[in-house]
C-alpha cells in the first residue's frame, strides 16, 4: 500500500471503519484502486480512467457502475430529523483530479431517480477571471453549518441535523421556494410538475418509500429537492453514490470527528492533514455559510482541462433515456 | 327636502348605471379567467408558469409586493389624515381605506398563488418557525388585514345607521345596514367608544404599516442575493409604498369623482394637495433609488456591476428607464407646477405612477435571480431568462381585477364620502332631541 504523507494505511483504515460501522463493506478495491466489481455488466465500451496514483488505464464502462441501493434503510421521520449521534459528515472534493467524467452526476441522478431538468450535483465549467486557468468544479449541497436555507424556511421543512446534514421533509414543505432564493450555491431544485420517476425506479427495481434520508424516493410535486449527502448509504456503511462512482477519486467522504475521509477507492486520509497539505478551502465561505464540503484547489492537475469539454453539456445535466 | 336629506341622497350608495355594470362584468370575467388558470396550475403544477429553478420567483411575488406596497398609504395616509384632524381630508379617507383593505386582502391571497403546495397552507401555523421572514410576513399581514378592516368599519357605523333609515323602503338593504351598524343610535356612550376605538386603531396602524413594508423588504434582504442583500431595503420599500399608495389614491379619487359627480366634495384643492404629496413622496423615493442604484455603481464588485449594467444598459434597461423616468422623474417635473396638479393631468400621472410601480416590483424581483453566485449551467436554455407565461398573466390579471372588484363592491354599498362627518362639518346635521340620529 502507498504510504504517502497523510494516507492512512488502507488496512488499518478499513478496520477503523469497521469499528465505526460505516463504509464497512461498500468499498471493494482492486489493485489499481478502481471500483471494479465482479459484475457481469460488461458493456464492451472502454473508458479511460485515472488510478489513484495518477496512471490512466482503460476499463470496461460497465464495471464502473456501483450496484444500486436498497429499499431497506428507511428510518422514522424523527430519526431522520435528528441524525446520527456523534458524527459530523464532511466531504472533500479534489479539484485537481476532476476531468468532468460526470460519473458522479450519472450515479446521483440514477440513484435519486432524478428525472427533471436540473441535477443536484453539477460539474461547473469554472473560470474565475481571464488570467486564471479554467477547471471543473463538482458542486452539490454544501450542507452548510450556517445554512441560509434552514434559516428562512417558514415551516421547518428543511432542517439541520446533529450530524451536520441538511435535509428536506418533502411531506411538510409548502413550496414557497424561499430556501432556493436564500441558497447562494444554487443547489436546490423544485418539482415544477408531477415527477415522472416510474421508469427510473423500475430500471433498478426500486420501490419508493418516502424518507428525508433518501431524497427523490420519491420526489414530490410542488416541493424542493437537493443533495441529501446520502445518509441512506451511510446507514448501510456505504459511501455516497457520487463518491464511489467517481473513477478519478475526486470525492472523499467521512466524519470530521474521526478526522477521516475516504475516497471511492476505499483509501482513507486524515482530513485535517489533507486540508492543510493541499490548502483546502470552502467555497464562498466569506458569506458565513460554513459549508461541510471542502475543496482542494485545482493545482498540479494531472490532466488537461479541455479533455473534460467532451462531456460538457451547457444545457443539460440530467441525461434523458433515448 | 332639507339640506341634510339632500346630502344623504347625494352620498348614499347608488345602483350602477350602464358603465358601472359593464365595468363590473368585465372585472368578473377577468377574475373567472384567473381562477380557471389557477385551477389548471394546481392540476399541472407550476410547470405552467415560466418560473424555473433560477428564476424561482416571478410575477406572483412581484405582484404580491405591489399589493403590499399599495396597501400602505391607503391606510397610513388615512391614519395620518385622521390623526391630524384636518377637515379637508374627510372625503378622501374612506377611499384610501377601501383601497388599503382590498390591496392587503389580495396580498394575502397572491402569496398563496405562488406556493407549490397551497394544500399545506396550515403548516404555516402548525409548524411555523419564528426566525423565518415568511412567518413574520404571515403574522404582520393578518394583523394588517384586521386593522384595516377595523379602521374602515368603525367610522362607518353612524353612516350605516343613516343608510338603514334611508333605505327603509327596501327592507332587505335596510336590514343589512341596520345589522352592520351594530344598533348604532348615536348615544353619547357610543360616540365615546367609537372615537376612542378610532384613535387606538389609527395610532396602531402606523407602526404596523411600517413593519409590514419592512418585513416585506426583508423577504429579499435576508438572502445573499446580489441586488437584494441591502440594508437600505426597509426604508426603500416604505418610500416606494408611499409613492404607489398616493398614486393609487389619486387614481381612484378621480374615477369616483367622475362617476358619481362628486365635484362638490372632491375639489381641485384636494387634487392639488394630493399632487404635492405625490411630489414629496417621489422625491423621497428618488433619494432611496440613488442610494440603491447609483451609489453601488461606484464601488460594486464585479458581480454587482454586472447586475447593475443589466439594469442600466442591458436587457432590462428599457424597463428600468421607463420605470425610473415615468415613475419618478416625470411626476416630479410635472407636479411641481400647479397646472400639473389639476385633476386630469394629475390623474394621468398617478396612473403612470401606479403602472410603473408595478413594473418596478418586477425589476426588484426578477433580474437579481438571474445573477446567482454560481454560473447558470446544466439547465435548458429557456431557464436562463424569464417572462411570465400566459397562465401567470391570467392569474395576475385575475388578482388585480379582484382587487378592483372588491373596491367596486365596497363603493357600491358604502358611502364613499362619509355622510355623517360631512353633514357635521357643513353644519347641517339633523338629530332628534336626544342628539340621536
Ligand atoms: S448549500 Fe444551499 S441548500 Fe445546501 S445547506 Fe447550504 S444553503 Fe442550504
Ligand atoms: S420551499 Fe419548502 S423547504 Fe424551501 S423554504 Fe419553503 S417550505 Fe422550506
Ligand atoms: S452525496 Fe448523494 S445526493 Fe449528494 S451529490 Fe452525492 S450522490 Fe448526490
Amino acid at each position: 500500500m502507498k504510504n504517502k504523507k497523510g494516507l492512512i494505511k488502507q488496512d488499518s483504515g478499513r478496520r477503523k471503519f469497521l469499528k465505526m460501522g460505516i463504509f464497512a463493506s461498500g468499498a471493494a478495491v482492486t489493485a489499481v484502486g478502481l471500483n471494479v466489481f465482479a459484475d457481469d455488466k460488461t458493456t464492451g465500451e472502454k473508458v479511460k480512467v485515472m488510478t489513484t496514483d495518477g496512471k490512466t488505464v482503460e476499463v470496461d464502462s460497465g464495471s464502473l457502475e456501483k450496484e444500486s441501493c436498497c429499499n431497506s434503510h428507511a428510518v422514522s421521520n424523527k430519526e431522520a430529523r435528528e441524525g446520527m449521534p456523534g458524527k459530523k459528515f464532511v466531504m472533500v472534493v479534489d479539484l485537481s483530479r476532476c476531468r468532468n467524467a460526470l460519473k458522479c452526476q450519472d450515479s446521483c441522478n440514477k440513484n435519486h431517480f432524478i428525472t427533471g431538468h436540473n441535477a443536484w450535483l453539477k460539474v461547473y465549467n469554472m473560470r474565475e477571471s481571464a488570467d486564471t486557468a479554467p477547471y471543473w468544479m463538482p458542486m452539490m449541497c454544501q450542507h452548510c453549518d450556517e445554512p441560509a436555507c434552514v434559516t428562512v424556511c417558514p415551516v421547518d421543512a428543511t432542517f439541520k441535523r446533529r450530524d451536520g446534514i441538511v435535509l428536506i421533509d418533502n411531506e411538510r414543505c409548502i413550496g414557497c421556494r424561499f430556501c432556493m432564493a436564500a441558497c447562494p450555491y444554487s443547489t436546490r431544485i423544485f418539482n415544477w410538475s408531477e415527477p415522472d420517476q416510474k421508469a427510473a425506479m423500475e430500471a433498478v427495481d426500486h420501490s419508493p418509500k418516502y424518507s428525508p434520508e433518501h431524497a427523490g424516493s420519491p420526489s414530490i410535486k410542488g416541493t424542493v429537492d437537493k443533495c441529501d449527502f446520502c445518509p441512506h448509504m451511510t446507514r448501510q456503511g456505504k459511501l455516497p453514490h457520487c463518491v464511489s462512482a467517481c473513477p478519478n477519486d475526486v470525492f472523499l467522504y467521512g466524519d470530521a470527528y474521526e478526522d477521516t475521509v475516504t475516497n471511492g477507492s476505499g483509501q482513507s486520509y486524515r482530513l485535517s492533514k489533507l486540508l492543510e497539505d493541499k490548502a483546502g478551502y470552502r467555497y464562498l465561505d466569506r458569506l458565513g455559510t460554513h459549508p461541510s464540503v471542502y475543496y482542494l484547489p485545482p493545482a498540479e492537475r494531472s490532466d488537461d482541462f479541455v479533455d473534460g469539454l467532451e462531456n460538457y453539456t451547457e444545457f443539460e445535466s440530467v441525461r434523458k433515456p433515448e | 327636502m332639507s339640506k341634510y336629506d339632500e346630502l344623504i341622497v347625494e352620498l348614499a350608495p347608488r345602483k350602477f348605471q350602464r358603465y358601472g355594470k359593464i365595468w363590473t362584468t368585465g372585472l368578473i370575467i377577468v377574475v373567472i379567467l384567473g381562477i380557471i388558470a389557477y385551477i389548471d396550475q394546481i392540476i399541472k403544477g407550476q410547470e405552467v408558469t415560466n418560473m424555473r429553478d433560477y428564476v424561482l420567483w416571478g410575477v406572483y411575488i412581484s405582484n404580491f409586493v405591489f399589493f403590499v406596497a399599495i396597501s400602505f398609504v391607503g391606510s397610513l395616509g388615512a391614519a395620518i389624515l385622521r390623526l391630524t384632524k384636518k377637515a379637508w381630508r374627510t372625503p378622501l379617507v374612506r377611499i384610501a381605506e377601501i383601497i388599503a383593505f382590498a390591496a392587503i386582502i389580495m396580498a394575502g391571497l397572491t402569496i398563496i398563488l405562488d406556493m407549490g403546495r397551497p394544500d399545506r397552507l396550515l403548516n404555516l401555523f402548525i409548524h411555523g418557525r419564528l426566525q423565518s421572514p415568511i412567518t413574520w410576513d404571515v403574522i404582520i399581514i393578518t394583523t394588517y388585514i384586521a386593522i384595516s378592516l377595523l379602521i374602515l368599519y368603525i367610522p362607518l357605523l353612524p353612516d350605516l345607521a343613516i343608510l338603514s333609515k334611508y333605505f327603509k323602503g327596501k327592507t332587505w338593504l335596510s336590514k343589512w345596514y341596520g345589522f352592520f351598524s351594530l344598533k348604532w343610535t348615536g348615544s353619547k356612550k357610543q360616540w365615546e367608544i367609537q372615537s376612542k376605538s378610532i384613535q387606538i386603531v389609527a395610532v396602531l396602524i402606523i407602526p404596523v404599516a411600517l413593519i409590514l413594508q419592512t418585513v416585506d423588504a426583508w423577504l429579499f434582504s435576508t438572502t445573499y442575493r446580489i441586488g437584494w442583500d441591502s440594508t437600505n431595503f426597509g426604508p426603500y420599500f416604505i418610500a416606494g409604498a408611499f409613492v404607489v399608495g398616493t398614486g393609487g389614491l389619486i387614481s381612484v379619487m378621480y374615477v369616483l369623482r367622475k362617476a358619481y359627480h362628486l365635484e362638490n366634495h372632491i375639489t381641485n384643492m384636494h387634487f392639488d394637495k394630493m399632487g404635492r404629496l405625490l411630489v414629496f413622496a417621489c422625491l423621497v423615493y428618488l433619494y432611496f433609488n440613488i442610494n440603491e442604484y447609483l451609489l453601488p455603481a461606484f464601488t460594486a464588485p464585479k458581480a454587482e456591476t454586472e447586475h447593475l449594467d443589466e439594469l442600466f444598459t442591458g436587457l432590462y434597461a428599457p424597463l428600468f428607464w421607463f420605470v425610473t423616468i415615468g415613475g419618478l422623474i416625470l411626476p416630479i417635473l410635472i407636479l411641481i407646477f400647479p397646472k400639473g396638479r389639476k385633476p386630469l393631468p394629475l390623474f394621468i400621472i398617478a396612473l403612470l405612477v401606479v403602472v410603473t410601480s408595478w413594473w418596478k416590483r418586477y425589476l426588484i424581483v426578477v433580474p437579481s435571480l438571474l445573477h446567482p453566485f454560481m454560473p447558470m449551467q446544466g439547465v435548458p436554455e429557456s431557464w436562463h431568462s424569464y417572462f411570465p407565461s400566459l397562465h401567470e398573466w391570467a392569474i395576475v390579471s385575475g388578482t388585480l381585477a379582484m382587487a378592483l372588484l372588491i373596491i367596486t363592491i365596497l363603493v357600491r354599498y358604502l358611502p364613499i364620502i362619509p355622510i355623517y362627518r360631512t353633514a357635521k362639518e357643513q353644519g347641517i346635521l339633523e338629530t332628534d332631541k336626544e342628539g340621536q340620529l
